[in-house]
């Protein structure tokens, strides 16, 4: 039976998150925006002591609500608060139950920590077949050699924290993708490096930075899935599995942003005796109202693609062409609905005083990262046309 | 409880429909576009697959199913992939008897619904749209004016079926306020113009119609003295033409699809290349995406909830859907889509006539 009622329960939870954002993170949030860097460490206190609630390790579609909600207050400190993050999913994905005792219990207990997961190189990002990084066997030990970038919550998982990192690398650079496995790495792992943190357009509270490893020795159980080079795509379904959680999830985190700049729109213009007036023929819009019209159903309906593909997920349903068309209209839809806020207000989008232009930096990353907005309209379109990789470049 | 899946009653239903739409309308749809005309079988066939007295009350002859625009979003969504004229013909009698279900007065039940429930196809419609360029159905044009029972004098176009309906609601301004009024067949001061003829659905009968003093009974009025739930219709109506914009995308995202697989230009398939490739992904993304948002508007509706802003949102998101999409199928196909043996160039045609086509179906 098609239903889009929510029970009360998964409501509360989701006003929960709603008021977290209202209250800890929209007031800081041009603060963060504006010093780069600097620990939010009350959010950051705030958000692990209610690490029970489930705000950021919320899984399923409430999950995602929720995460939308968080979003809607602050895309950066969302993304900065403590949890297992990326890497904390790559583990839940494709590790065994004891891998998950060993390196996500910790999210459960002692001080705040984070996961981060690194899979880009200076020389590669979206095609993660060229990646460089290796693995290389010695007895009951992995060393793991090579430079990985834009790690988000790299310097807090690994420099501020005991958390984990989850490292792509080849382990059979003849074999190419059936080569390719991931590695959990802890913090404090000699071999591994934080170094350059990234100054960024926006999500400037949370951070980005690139991590080396110089020999850095791993024990061999670190290893997520077979250590063998077995089929053509066998390294690769780990990633893919993933991706089927995590891509919704950042959709889930550009629509939150989104609907912050589109409440905020409605609100300006409420405040100038403007009401949009949905109930009239085309000939007798606004600009504005059309605009407005397109803006908010934009977003209705790259919410609803996000929700179903997190629906499937939960209903044991595969997801993976849902997963990669709502993180494809989800990022696009970002786009266009907070650079068309920005433009709309005119001097008010663009001032610093308001948060307009700042929801549209936050929200631009969206279609980058977890696969650009291409990258995914390529999976969709291989998927629709029954092509391989091979067929559809 | 969350869910995108139909009910198993919905399913079967979906399920019939879309094997009469392959078997049956895709067979005739082009033959029926260039002719003008749609074979009394074929309606006759739909029928009998009974879609349309489904939601009739059973004391008045119909099978008594509970009405549900949700149900009706996704079996228009069947048919129109079928063909679009084909499917606004074969549903044209609910624009008659819909809003009497839903908001007519027992009497105006008793004498109008049994009409259409008998073994053949029988044709009631509705006169909302007027043939102006600054169309609007909460300032019409076509005024009602009390005096004993009602005068109507207006214009009207895009009638689809005026000629052999039975009778025809004919949507007026009385006051500040948009009703439905009544009119019988033959009624004294109606009078149905040519034929039409659009750019697309050719092969749907639609009229001109005016109205010069047409006294019709105060008892003709829909509701009765206090009227019908005006935006309640246009609602029904917005999520239908949706789900109607939704199976013409469909169409021809399936058809380019497979064409794209097919055809060779530079020594391999041109869905080889992103150019192509995108533009079939864009496809898919946004037909499941007005297809969603319309869903949740006729699932509100369903809920008797106020759901205007969503209907607007659904049906403004699927006007452009459909005309991003249909204009993509010949686009895929290149100078074989501009030609008539395929059939993309008649759905681009018909993809463009969503804008226009206010109240021309309801679920
Ligand atoms: C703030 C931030 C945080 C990040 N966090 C992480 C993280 O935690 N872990 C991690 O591993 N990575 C992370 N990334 C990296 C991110 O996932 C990559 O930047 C992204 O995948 C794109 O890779 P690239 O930058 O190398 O661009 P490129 O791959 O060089 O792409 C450049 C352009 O070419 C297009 N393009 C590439 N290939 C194709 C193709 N086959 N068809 C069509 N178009 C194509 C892309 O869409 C893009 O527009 C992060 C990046 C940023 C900016």
């Amino acid at each position: 039976m098609i239903d889009f009622e929510l029970t009360a329960e998964e409501k509360a939870k989701i006003d929960e998150a709603h008021e977290v954002a209202l209250k800890y993170f929209r007031p800081v949030s041009r603060y963060y925006d504006e010093h780069e860097h600097e620990e939010p460490q009350d959010i950051i206190d705030f958000m692990w002591s209610n690490r029970s609630k489930g705000f950021v390790t919320g899984l399923g579609v409430v999950g995602a609500m929720m995460v939308e909600e968080l979003c809607w207050g602050d895309a950066g400190l969302y993304l900065a608060s403590p949890g297992p993050g990326l890497g904390g999913a790559a583990v839940f994905a494709a590790g065994t139950q004891e891998q998950w005792r060993k390196f996500l219990a910790r999210f459960g207990e002692g001080k705040p920590k984070w996961g981060a997961m690194a899979m880009t190189e200076p020389g590669c990002g979206s095609d993660t077949s060229a990646i460089q990084a290796t693995a290389t066997r010695d007895g009951d030990f992995w060393v793991l050699n090579g430079e990985k970038i834009f790690v988000t919550m790299g310097h807090r998982a690994l420099d501020l924290s005991e958390g984990i990192i989850v490292v792509w690398a080849s382990i059979d650079k003849s074999a190419g993708r059936a080569g390719m496995k991931s590695f959990v790495v802890e913090a404090g792992t000699p071999g591994m490096k934080v170094e350059k943190k990234e100054k960024k357009l926006g999500i400037k509270a949370s951070d980005t930075v690139t991590v080396t490893f110089d020999n850095c020795r791993i024990p061999f159980g670190n290893i997520l899935g077979k250590a063998e080079v077995k089929s053509k795509t066998e390294g690769f379904k780990g990633a893919m599995a993933t991706f089927d959680v995590t891509r919704p999830m950042v959709a889930a985190q550009a629509l939150g942003v989104t609907r912050a700049a589109l409440d905020m729109l409605r609100d300006e213009i409420d405040k100038q005796g403007i009401k949009i007036r949905y109930d009239l023929p085309r000939s007798k819009q606004t600009a504005l109202e059309h605009d407005f019209i397109e803006m908010e159903a934009n977003l209705r309906a790259a919410h609803l693609l996000m929700i179903r593909a997190m629906w499937q997920l939960g209903s044991g349903l595969s997801n993976a062409l849902e997963a990669s068309m709502s993180k494809a209209k989800a990022g696009r839809a970002a786009t266009l609905i907070t650079q068309r806020a920005v433009e709309l207000m005119g001097p008010l989008g663009y001032s610093r005083k308001y948060l307009f232009e700042k929801f549209m930096r936050d929200a631009k990353i969206n279609d980058i990262f977890e696969g650009t907005g291409q990258i995914n309209t390529l999976v969709v379109a291989r998927r629709v046309l029954g092509f391989t990789r091979d067929q559809l470049k | 409880m969350l869910s995108f899946s139909p009910s198993e009653e919905q399913q079967m239903i979906v399920n019939t429909v879309k094997q009469f739409a392959n078997d049956v309308m895709r067979k005739k749809f082009r033959e029926c576009d260039e002719e003008g005309q749609i074979p009394a079988e074929i309606i006759n066939t739909a029928w009998e697959l009974g879609l349309v007295v489904s939601c009739i009350p059973e004391e008045y002859g119909g099978a008594g199913w509970e009405h549900s625009a949700l149900t009706g979003t996704l079996l228009a969504e069947e048919l129109a992939w079928g063909d679009l004229s084909m499917a606004m013909h074969i549903l044209s009698p609910w624009l008659g008897v819909l809003p009497i279900v839903e908001m007519g007065t027992s009497e105006q039940k008793k004498k109008y619904l049994p009409a259409v429930c008998g073994g053949k196809f029988t044709a009631a419609t509705a006169a909302l749209i007027e043939p102006r360029f600054d169309f609007d159905h909460n300032d019409l044009g076509t005024i009602a004016k009390k005096n004993g029972g009602y005068v109507l004098n207006g214009e009207k176009c895009f009638v689809p079926l005026a000629q052999d309906a039975a009778f025809t609601l004919v949507y007026a301004g009385e006051g500040n306020a948009s009703q439905c009024f009544i009119v019988d067949k033959g009624a004294k001061g109606l009078k149905i113009g040519e034929r039409e003829k659009n750019m697309g659905i050719k092969a749907l009968a639609t009229y001109e119609l005016s109205l010069k003093d047409c006294k019709v009974p105060a008892e003709h009025k829909l509701g009765g003295e206090k009227g019908c739930d005006f935006k309640r219709l246009t609602n029904l109506s917005r999520v239908a033409l949706a789900a109607l914009a939704v199976g013409v995308a469909r169409g021809s995202f399936e058809f380019s699809r497979d064409y794209a697989r097919e055809r060779y230009a530079f020594g391999e398939p041109i869905g080889s290349r992103q150019a192509i490739a995108f533009m079939l992904a864009d496809m898919a993304i946004e037909i499941d995406a007005a297809r969603l948002l319309n869903w949740e508007a006729a699932w509100l509706l369903d809920k008797k909830a106020e759901a205007t802003r969503e209907c607007c949102l659904a049906k403004a998101y699927a006007d452009n859907m459909v005309m991003l999409c249909t204009d993509y199928g010949v686009q895929v196909m290149g100078g074989h889509g501009y030609v008539r043996d395929n059939p993309v160039e008649l759905w681009f045609r018909n993809g463009r006539g969503f804008v226009a086509f206010t109240g021309m179906a309801i679920v």
